[in-house]
This record gives structure tokens, sequence and C-alpha cells, in this order.
């Protein structure tokens, strides 16, 4: 379970933001976790209510999903989930448009 | 001034982020990239299951390149330095990473262990992943290539039930198939399967007990390397002189 490692890194990136923002405490945090990421969403907020401490204490995690998103690199055609990732008509490999994002999108914070 | 909801809370600020939150492992693996690419080192990232193989692809690997290059390996395991002891048994100078409960090599840990290794006297550095096919596949060492070993008495399905770890292979070794006749395994059901994770599939088959496809994974390798070195020339080693 690497989750829980994400989840650590990613509550050092918010922490950072809330020094630079001298922020009394974090309300919201929004993150985008793709279908192809290799992370589970259930595990990553599991891992979450570990890291709840200091100006964590009260955010809320706000898990936003994207499905993975296949197309062909020359025609734009979309190749659909569990196809063969080439397309057909232009003989060329898929390329990966959306779903491998571990991304901290937003963040919502308490000032002074 | 909360600008999300519009409830006009002056104490509730809005930070707009989109920042891979693996950014700083991304950062370590970039510069262990590029010292490794400098120093003419061509890195590969070994993945699998736990049993798939790596460290007898890995033992085959050092008899075919006997004399003929530096290969030296870092091995990650939860405990033991078993691997790290077979490889050094073939002639393979080998660092072992031993993660305790981590499930995965992170570039931090890479960057560590080279720190006490004599990575720049190498041509190829072989990584050889903690035996896991899920967590490795999302964190960045540093490598040239990734190559999962995928065993023929794990089934045929394991790309789809894994893609993600395929999807991110450059070569899949398909190992042990000195054992085809003795199982109900269907190759070209594996190729399908890979065909539907892996953009550009790429397969060998090998088995590191009998030899057979070691030639074929080993000039895989060397025309990698010499493709990086002829992207970035590296500063000639007083080895190479040699």
């Amino acid at each position: 379970m690497h989750e829980y490692s994400l989840v650590r890194s990613m509550a050092d990136q918010v922490e950072q933001h809330a020094r630079a923002h001298s922020a009394a405490s974090i309300r919201r945090i929004a993150v985008r976790i793709g279908a192809l990421s290799g992370v589970e969403p259930e595990l990553f907020a599991t891992a979450f209510t570990l890291c709840r401490e200091g100006v964590l204490a009260e955010a809320v995690l706000d898990i936003r999903r994207s499905e993975a998103v296949w197309a062909c690199p020359r025609c734009s055609a979309a190749i659909p989930a569990g196809a063969v990732l080439r397309c057909a008509a232009c003989e060329v490999p898929a390329r990966l448009i959306a779903g491998d994002e571990i991304i901290l999108e937003q963040i919502e914070m308490e000032v002074p | 001034m909360c600008e999300t909801c519009g409830c006009g809370d002056p104490n509730k600020v809005s930070v707009e982020v989109h920042d891979r939150i693996l950014s700083v492992n991304d950062r370590t693996a970039a510069h262990n990239r590029e010292h490794l690419v400098e120093g003419g080192v061509f890195a590969v990232n070994l993945m699998g299951s736990p049993g798939a193989g790596k460290t007898a692809v890995l033992e085959a690997t050092a008899r075919s390149l006997a004399g003929r290059s530096r290969l030296g390996a870092i091995a990650g395991d939860l405990e033991t330095e078993r691997d790290a002891d077979r490889l050094r048994a073939a002639g393979v100078p080998a660092a072992a990473i031993t993660t305790g409960s981590a499930c995965h090599l992170d570039a931090e840990m890479v960057h560590k262990s080279l720190h006490d290794f004599p990575w720049r006297d190498l041509d190829y550095l072989f990584v050889e992943n903690v035996g896991n096919l899920v967590c490795p596949a999302i964190y960045d060492l540093g490598q040239a290539v990734n190559v999962v070993a995928l065993s023929v008495t794990e089934g045929e399905d394991k790309p789809l039930k894994y893609p993600v770890m395929f999807r991110k292979a450059d070569l899949v070794l398909l190992t042990k198939v000195d054992l085809l006749p003795h199982l109900d395994f269907r190759v070209d059901d594996v190729l399908d399967a890979l065909a539907r994770v892996m953009p550009r599939p790429e397969v060998l088959r090998v088995s590191a007990r009998s030899g057979d496809g070691i030639p074929g994974w080993v000039a895989w390798v060397e025309g990698r390397r010499a493709a990086q070195a002829e992207a970035a020339p590296a500063p000639a080693h007083p080895h190479h002189r040699a």
C-alpha cells in the first residue's frame, strides 16, 4: 500500500502552502486521481484520516476521479477502454489523454 | 476572499495548486537520471511479481555480458539481502535496499543507495524492484527503461488485472518459457492482453534456466543503451580505453 506515502507527500505540500499563507487551518483539499494512476481512492481516503493533525485536523478531502481516456494521436479518434491500444485507421499506438493523474488541485484554507 | 463558493468569507482563501503529488519523487528521479546518463550508465528498472524470475534473469544477463560490459545492481526487498547476495555470487556488484514495510522503491531510496555504490564504473545499472505488480509502477526512479518480468506460471490475464504496471513497461519479459510444455498457458492470450494495456507492446520470451531468449534480451538492452549513448554521449571513461 503506497497510498500512505502519497498522502504524506500531499500533506507536506499542503502544509507548505499553509505556511506561505500563514493559514490557521485547512478546510478542504481537492485532489484528482486517475483510473490508471495506480492509486486506489478509497485507500487514499483512509490513509488521509491517519494524517489529519495540526493544520490538517479539520480538513475535508475531496477526491475527484478521472477515467482513462485513450485516443489516436493522429486522427484523435477515441480508443475505447479494453480495446487494443492502437488506431486501426492510422496504424499508430494510442496515447493516454487522461487517467494517470495524481494531482493536488486546490486547497481551501482559513487565514487570520 | 473565498472564490470557490462565493460566500464572501474574508478569512477563507482558496488556492489553485495543480501540482503532482509525486513532484518531490519526480525531481529526485530526474536528478538520478541526469547523473546516470551523464556517467554513461544505462539504468533498468526491473519489476514483476515475487517469484517472476527477476533475479534469475539478471543472473543469466550477467553470464551473457560477462567480460563485455560492467553490470551493477540494486535489489529492493522488504527483508533480507538474498537477491543482492545471489547477484554478487553471479559476479555483479550489488547493493541491497531493505524497505522494511514499503512495497516499492522510490527515487530517494535509489539516490541514497547510489551514494555508497561505485555506479560510475558501470555500463548497466539494474534496479531490481520489490516484487509487486502494483506499487512500484507509480514511482519514477530515474531509470532509462522499465522492464516487467511476467512468468508463464502467473496466468495470461495478469496484464488486464494490473494495467498500470504494464502501461509503464517499455518491455515485458515473458519468463520461465522452458515450463510452457507443462502448462496450459497460451502465449497468444497474454500477447492479446498486453496489446490492450500497452500502447507499444514489446515482448520477449526468455528462460533464465535454459538460456533461451537471453541473447535477444541482451541485444534489446544493448540496443537501448547504444541509443542513450548516441543521444547523450558520455565523457570518455578511463576504463573504456583499455
